[in-house]
């Protein structure tokens, strides 16, 4: 049996057991993580798994089921048992359910990958992060740290609509930092973030980081901060560097339009949204400068695909435009509830999990202006860049984020290092500061998203460039 | 001899059958039948549920180690696990610090429920319709799981384990007016909850909630609920107790000294609450004092850390634990009077949801009644200052009184500071087993009044 025989046999089984819709997705995924630290090898691990997961519709009721066995019989199980909940989820029944129509998508994709990065030799790939962390340790890391991880994932998805979809994802990214630990205190610097980077790209894109060429300079500047002065407190101008701003637009941008969040099915959880649907199209989210796309298309970014975990197509779309809000990450269930006519935003993290609305690529158009240019343009304020902590509300409003370093900017040049710089505040009122935007967009990786329950994780993509924002509060203190 | 047992045993054969009598070879087989019905807009949204063999495999030939997991558990998927992860190991670099292997040591029986491991998705259907039915028409939302696992140990100093365990837990909101209420609890037994009581108690802390006012930042003396105070054992736990984080000077314990108050008894107890009764190493797990009347005693490892202290193993070893350490995953703040095993408190009407917490306020000249934390993040590992907000109520209490309720605060404070010595003025007598959201761990706490918690600013602004 292929694995499309096997997700048919699935949803055939489903609808003899009275779904009147029922999808099916059977995924492989093998996935490899190395670690390091001062120079040596602290963990090696090679995972494999595989299974299928059913989604069926009994009326307007879901139900899930997924096993690991991929034969006709566990499929036919698991198809069967994914209508039984359903029947068990109208004991407390909702609204009716529809699914704005995609149509019955065939199709193959598969991300771009020049140098697969599982077969690139463990050998080489230890002594890059053995080199890496020998070198950060040696100029005075306390604890100089790296790590790779790549997932290779191929997954047959089929509909009773017609979907019959196979997709082939291969991510990976890589990331260094360097620890100091003083006295009652740490403190730590990181490259390129401080997660690392990763896209959907083959092992080209770890190459192309050249760690071993900035291991030193963490180690050095993290020991700079032990001793550095106290970011200040108070109201300034603050300049993002573009990977925190990728973790602003993540927080307070690309969870507030989350469709499922909006309407309320996350509400015990994760949360809801400021952000009301009557509102779509003329609430002002930011200044003018503020262009933010949901964008699966971007070759090698970490949320890109051919087809959602839904089937349907990858495709661009606005989320605010000048300024104003226009768009939503969308599901088709949850697109119907809301009368919108498009979905393309549901993925899952396995096969053992239920799809559910996640970010894809959620990023902010690059501006006019190079970050030398914001600096040179800002008479007094304080430069931060990647971040180090994060916190927001559940409806996606209140935030403080801290950052590893923070440098002073004083009548158009970067100055002093600054300790332990955060800033805080509201998500509207902070985009709607934001005067000036750099062209320098780089397309972040975040792979660490977490959503649902149980509990699964996203891989998102973050086009984000520097930019400046006026009237923050710095400095918040514990 | 159960399923379980047979594929780790079969591995840790294929790895000396594939890489020599030599080759050290540790292998976990796990089954889990995990079920969730969640709900929101007051029905059932997400049912969902899957059951999954996992093996997991770690080994040590030629001074190398590697480790590898799968779900395809066939003959074949077994072999190319194996076979792989030999394959892994030569290619690694030497591995001077490997700890070698638990030895052959008897586990104690898991807590295992059949009712609650084979529960229906009617039975959890039911409980989440009467916590809607409780909720007097407020909107609710939230979840209604079952877990089962059943699991086994192997490894080739001779080892060989089983365990199982089953949980229930149910965890949800009421909402009336942009205002929630919560209630969660976590339990053995599926027959423990009662989904109309939590729905009455969600209901009742909503209501209470109403026309928050906004209060000053600054520093409050707080009553913490039980569900807030597990946030603090979650990042001690993480931050503070893991034997790695000890070891790189990156935690604030110090064995020996009196860091916290006299009333903080802290203990990590896989065996009387949930979980296998095995870590990742086949360590049995055991109870461990971590902190007694306030003095810090020691921390939690896996092989590898108490091999780097010069300890021994507590049984907290995790899959990825070279990475991230050795956690407390079922970490216990002992009640006031040991009264771990009580009845519990009754239940009260309003925002103070049983007797126990109400006992806490009656002390409070002014201070801050808090339900929840949210979205915490620590802004520095080491003094453990940490960040987030209040959420699912805030109350503020005036000469012993619950006055009014407040909106949502951010904070910034340190967790030991916060219960250091002469901070806590009260714990509660009765520990409340919960919930974690992402992994097998339990948290179990008494509510505590504390003298000073520093909120920074208030959420709306």
């Amino acid at each position: 049996m292929t694995h499309f025989d096997v997700a048919t046999a699935a949803v055939q089984a489903a609808l003899d057991a009275g779904a009147r819709y029922a999808d099916a997705r059977v995924m492989h995924r093998r996935y490899e993580s190395m670690s390091a630290r001062n120079g040596e090898i602290e963990q090696l691990t090679q995972d494999e798994d595989a299974g299928i997961g059913v989604r069926a519709l009994v009326g307007s009721s879901w139900g899930f089921f997924a096993v690991p066995e991929l034969s006709d019989a566990a499929a036919r199980a698991a198809g069967t048992r994914a209508a039984r909940i359903a029947t068990a989820s109208a004991r407390v029944p909702g609204p009716a359910v529809d699914l704005v129509p995609t149509g019955g998508q065939s199709g193959t994709w598969a991300s771009a990958c020049e140098a697969d990065p599982l077969s690139v030799a463990l050998a080489d790939k230890g002594d890059l992060l053995v080199h890496a962390t020998k070198l950060s340790h040696e100029h005075g890391a306390d604890l100089a740290e790296g790590r790779y991880q790549i997932w290779d994932t191929s997954k047959w998805f089929v509909s009773s609509e017609g979907h019959r979809i196979d997709q082939r994802i291969r991510e990976c990214g890589a990331g260094i930092s360097a620890t100091v630990i003083g006295d009652g205190e740490t403190q730590r610097r990181s490259y390129p973030s401080y997660r690392g980077q990763y896209g959907t790209s083959g092992w080209e894109l770890i190459d192309s980081l050249d760690l071993g060429a900035h291991a030193a300079r963490i180690a050095e500047e993290a020991r700079e901060l032990l001793t550095a002065p106290m970011c200040p407190s108070g109201e300034t101008t603050l300049i993002l560097g573009g990977e925190q701003l990728a973790l602003q637009i993540h927080e307070s941008v690309g969870h507030a339009i989350e469709l499922d969040r909006i309407l309320g099915w996350e509400a015990a959880f994760a949360g809801t949204s400021w952000l009301d649907l009557n509102q779509l199209g003329s609430l002002r989210y930011g200044s003018e400068l503020m262009n933010i796309t949901i964008d699966p298309t971007i070759p090698g970014a970490l949320g890109s695909f051919g087809f959602d975990d839904e089937g349907t197509p990858a495709a661009k779309r606005d989320a605010v435009r000048e300024g104003r809000w226009v768009g939503v990450l969308a599901g088709r269930d949850s697109a119907a509830v809301a009368g919108l006519d498009y979905a393309g935003s549901v993925r899952s993290d396995g096969w053992s999990r239920l799809p559910m609305v996640r970010m894809t690529n959620v990023g902010l158009e690059p501006g006019p202006h190079s970050l030398d240019e914001i600096i040179d343009a800002t008479d007094d304020g304080i430069l931060m860049d990647i971040n180090r902590s994060w916190s927001i509300d559940d409806k996606r409003l209140n935030f403080q984020f801290g950052c590893e370093v923070g440098w002073e900017v004083k009548n158009g040049r970067r100055g002093r290092m600054l300790r332990n710089p955060t800033y805080t505040g509201i998500g509207p009122q902070f985009w709607r500061s934001m005067d000036m935007l750099s062209g320098e967009s780089i397309a972040w990786g975040t792979p660490n998203c977490g959503k649902g329950q149980p509990g699964q994780i996203g891989h998102t993509g973050h086009p984000a460039a520097p930019a400046r924002f006026t009237n923050v509060r710095v400095g918040v203190r514990g | 001899m159960s399923r379980e047992l047979d594929l780790a045993g079969r591995v840790v054969e294929l790895v000396r059958e594939i890489a020599g009598p030599e080759a050290e070879a540790e292998a976990a087989a796990t089954y889990t039948d995990r079920a969730l019905t969640r709900f929101a807009n007051s029905s059932i949204h997400q049912n969902v549920a899957d059951e999954t063999t996992g093996l997991r495999l770690r080994l040590h030939v030629d001074g190398r180690t590697a480790a590898g997991s799968s779900t395809v558990v066939t003959d074949e998927g077994l072999r190319v696990l194996v076979e792989r992860t030999v394959a892994a190991a030569r290619l690694c670099p030497p591995d001077p610090a490997w700890p070698g292997l638990a030895p052959a040591s008897p586990v104690a029986p898991g807590n295992w429920d059949s009712a609650t491991a084979h529960a229906s998705p009617d039975e959890r259907a039911d409980r989440v319709r009467a916590f809607v039915d409780a909720a007097g028409g407020l909107e609710t939302a939230g979840y209604c799981r079952t877990v089962n696992w059943a699991g086994a140990f192997a490894n080739s100093a001779g080892q060989a384990v089983t365990g199982r365990s089953a949980e229930a837990a149910m965890d949800g909101i009421a909402r009336t007016g942009g205002i929630d209420g919560v209630a969660r609890r976590n339990t053995g037994r599926l027959s423990d909850l009662d989904g109309a009581v939590l729905g009455a108690r969600a209901a009742a802390k909503a209501r209470a909630g109403a026309a928050p006012i906004e209060l000053a930042p600054g520093r409050y003396e707080v009553v913490l609920e039980p569900t807030a105070v597990v946030d603090i054992l979650q990042n001690l736990a993480i931050f503070g107790f893991n034997g790695k984080a000890y070891n790189e000077r990156r935690s604030f314990a110090e064995p020996g000294v009196a860091q916290f108050d006299p009333a903080i008894t802290l203990v990590d107890d896989a065996l009387d609450t949930l979980g296998l009764p095995y870590d990742t190493e086949g360590t049995p797990k055991r109870r461990v004092a971590l902190v007694e009347r306030g003095v810090t005693r020691t921390v939690t490892h896996d092989r590898r850390t108490a091999a780097e202290a010069g300890a021994t193993s507590t049984g907290h070893a995790l899959a990825g634990g070279p990475s991230f350490g050795a956690v407390p995953t079922n970490l216990r703040l002992l009640p006031d009077g040991q009264d771990e095993n009580g009845s519990g408190p009754t239940e009260v009407a309003g925002p103070v949801v049983d007797s126990d917490t109400a006992a806490l306020i009656v002390g409070v000249r002014r201070g801050l009644l808090v339900t929840d934390f949210w979205y915490t993040r620590v802004l520095d590992p080491k003094s453990l200052v940490v960040t987030g907000l209040t959420r699912n109520g805030v109350w503020l209490v005036e000469d012993g009184e619950v006055t009014t309720a407040v909106r949502n605060f951010r904070f910034t404070q340190s967790y030991p500071q916060a219960l250091a010595p002469g901070g806590v003025l009260g714990v509660g007598r009765y520990a409340s087993l919960l919930p974690d959201s992402w992994d097998a761990s339990w948290w179990s706490a008494p509510a505590l009044r504390l003298a000073s918690w520093n909120f920074t600013g208030g959420a709306s602004g």
